[in-house]
């Protein structure tokens, strides 16, 4: 049982309740950051570090905080772990930090980690907490990961690494390493119009109406169910 | 007067050129959420914009004269929202106190102001791109007045959208995001401006 527990809490955070997809929550990095795969993936690792200490920090000093002023505290917590990660992306990771920028410090008003904090681990244990931080930081880095591949490869026809993540050019020999898609020596199929922000709506919104398409469809499918396994009940 | 010139040009750049929900990204939660309501929409925006303008001008000085004196520069983050925090609930008191009215109509919004990326999102950008005061203020100044123009232009579509017939899947945030795309792109189209 117990067991059976901790997997759905983990789970439900990646696709179930995905933050940013089912919930709705998080938008502002989710546009600004998915110019490429890389820097994406980056502000979902920084993401996810945020939200899991946070998270075990205050389950664990959730019976100590009052509940009066316990959104100070939370958001307190918060922008402590955010300082944190960003001293320490600054000193590994110059060029994430530099990439991400401004959105860094942004995690601090971020409705997920809030959101999580309020709904979560105010009122489950440590452990339990550390799993629904984890799985929704997962959830929400593929999501922003998804948005981010489209953009890049409709974009520029190509995915780049190394220029944010620089071991990877340095085990390349010191360039990017390049993957052509889109884009060859003959012909090329980008449009830089998915770099631009105009994009970043247009790839978000239409990958949230596919899903709500989907979701449409289970739905009707299990009203259409209910109906004929009714009608068959009645015939008997 | 060549100052000022360069202040207001400041102002139409940081509104316009580089709007704050189009192309910086900040505050599309706010933007999205707020729904259809012009006029909610409005005093939201100038409830955001009072304490954009607040913060920044009371961040400023802050960094400047006690962080960065104190050695502890790094602690940005931490003090701007505690700043925010605070002077949302100022805003909220004075508010209440002055036009209860007022107050009612904006009620659920108010609190949410702290999370308000826009807000956090201008005074770090001042300081992570070390603009002196007076770019600072226009940033300020002008990033509030982007705002409030986006988030009414958007209310007064999204009314009209109400009566469209939209495809059952976009209904709602996805059609919101469409609306959004193209304001982006005529926003886009501002980006020559600044020469």
């Amino acid at each position: 049982m117990e067991k059976k527990e901790y997997k759905s809490t983990f789970i439900s955070g990646i696709i179930k309740e995905n933050p940013l997809f089912v919930s709705l929550l998080g938008f502002c990095p989710a546009l600004a950051v998915t110019k490429s795969l890389e820097a994406a993936l980056g502000m979902g690792v920084l993401f996810t570090f945020v939200l899991f200490f946070s998270n075990l920090l205050i389950s664990l000093l959730r019976k100590l905080i009052p509940e009066e002023i316990k959104i100070p505290c939370y958001i307190i917590i918060i922008a402590s772990f955010v300082t944190v990660v960003k001293l320490l992306c600054e000193a590994y990771l110059p060029e994430l930090y530099s990439t991400l920028g401004v959105f860094i410090s942004l995690i601090v008003v971020n409705c997920i980690v809030l959101g999580r904090a309020e709904a979560f681990s105010s009122k489950n244990g440590p452990v339990l907490s550390m799993l629904d931080a984890l799985g929704n930081g997962l959830g929400y880095t593929l999501a922003i990961c998804l948005i981010a591949l489209i953009r890049e490869v409709l974009g520029t026809g190509m995915l780049t690494f190394g220029t944010t993540f620089t071991f990877i050019a340095n085990a390349n020999g010191g360039v990017p390493f390049k993957l052509y898609l889109l884009k060859g020596e003959n012909y090329g199929f980008a449009f830089s119009f998915f770099t631009n922000p105009a994009g970043a709506f247009l790839v978000v919104a239409i990958i949230l109406a596919i899903l709500t398409s989907i979701r449409n469809k289970k739905e009707n499918k299990k009203k259409v169910d209910a109906k004929i396994a009714k009608m068959k009940g009645e015939n008997k | 007067m060549n100052i000022l010139v360069s202040f207001l040009l400041a102002i139409l750049s940081y509104s316009l050129i580089n709007n704050v929900v189009l192309v910086r990204f900040y505050g599309i939660c706010s933007f999205v959420g707020v729904g259809n309501k012009i006029k909610s929409a409005f005093f939201m925006g100038l409830a955001v914009s009072f304490v954009i303008i607040l913060a920044t001008l009371i961040c400023y000085p802050i960094y400047y004269y006690v962080l960065v004196p104190a050695g502890i520069g790094f602690l940005d983050t931490l003090t701007y929202i505690l700043v925010i925090a605070s002077l949302v609930q100022v805003v909220g008191l004075f508010i209440k106190k002055y036009s209860p009215s007022l107050y009612r109509s904006l009620g659920i919004y108010l609190p949410l102001i702290t999370t308000n990326c826009a807000v956090l999102g201008v005074v770090s950008e001042n300081t992570a791109s070390n603009l002196d005061f007076l770019s600072s203020l226009a940033n300020g100044i002008g990033t509030s007045l982007g705002f409030l123009i986006v988030i009414t232009l958007f209310a007064a579509i999204r009314v009209r959208l109400e009566s469209a017939s939209t495809p059952k899947a976009f209904k709602g945030i996805p059609i919101a995001l469409i609306v959004a795309s193209i304001m982006a792109m005529a926003f886009m189209g501002l980006g020559g401006l600044g020469n």
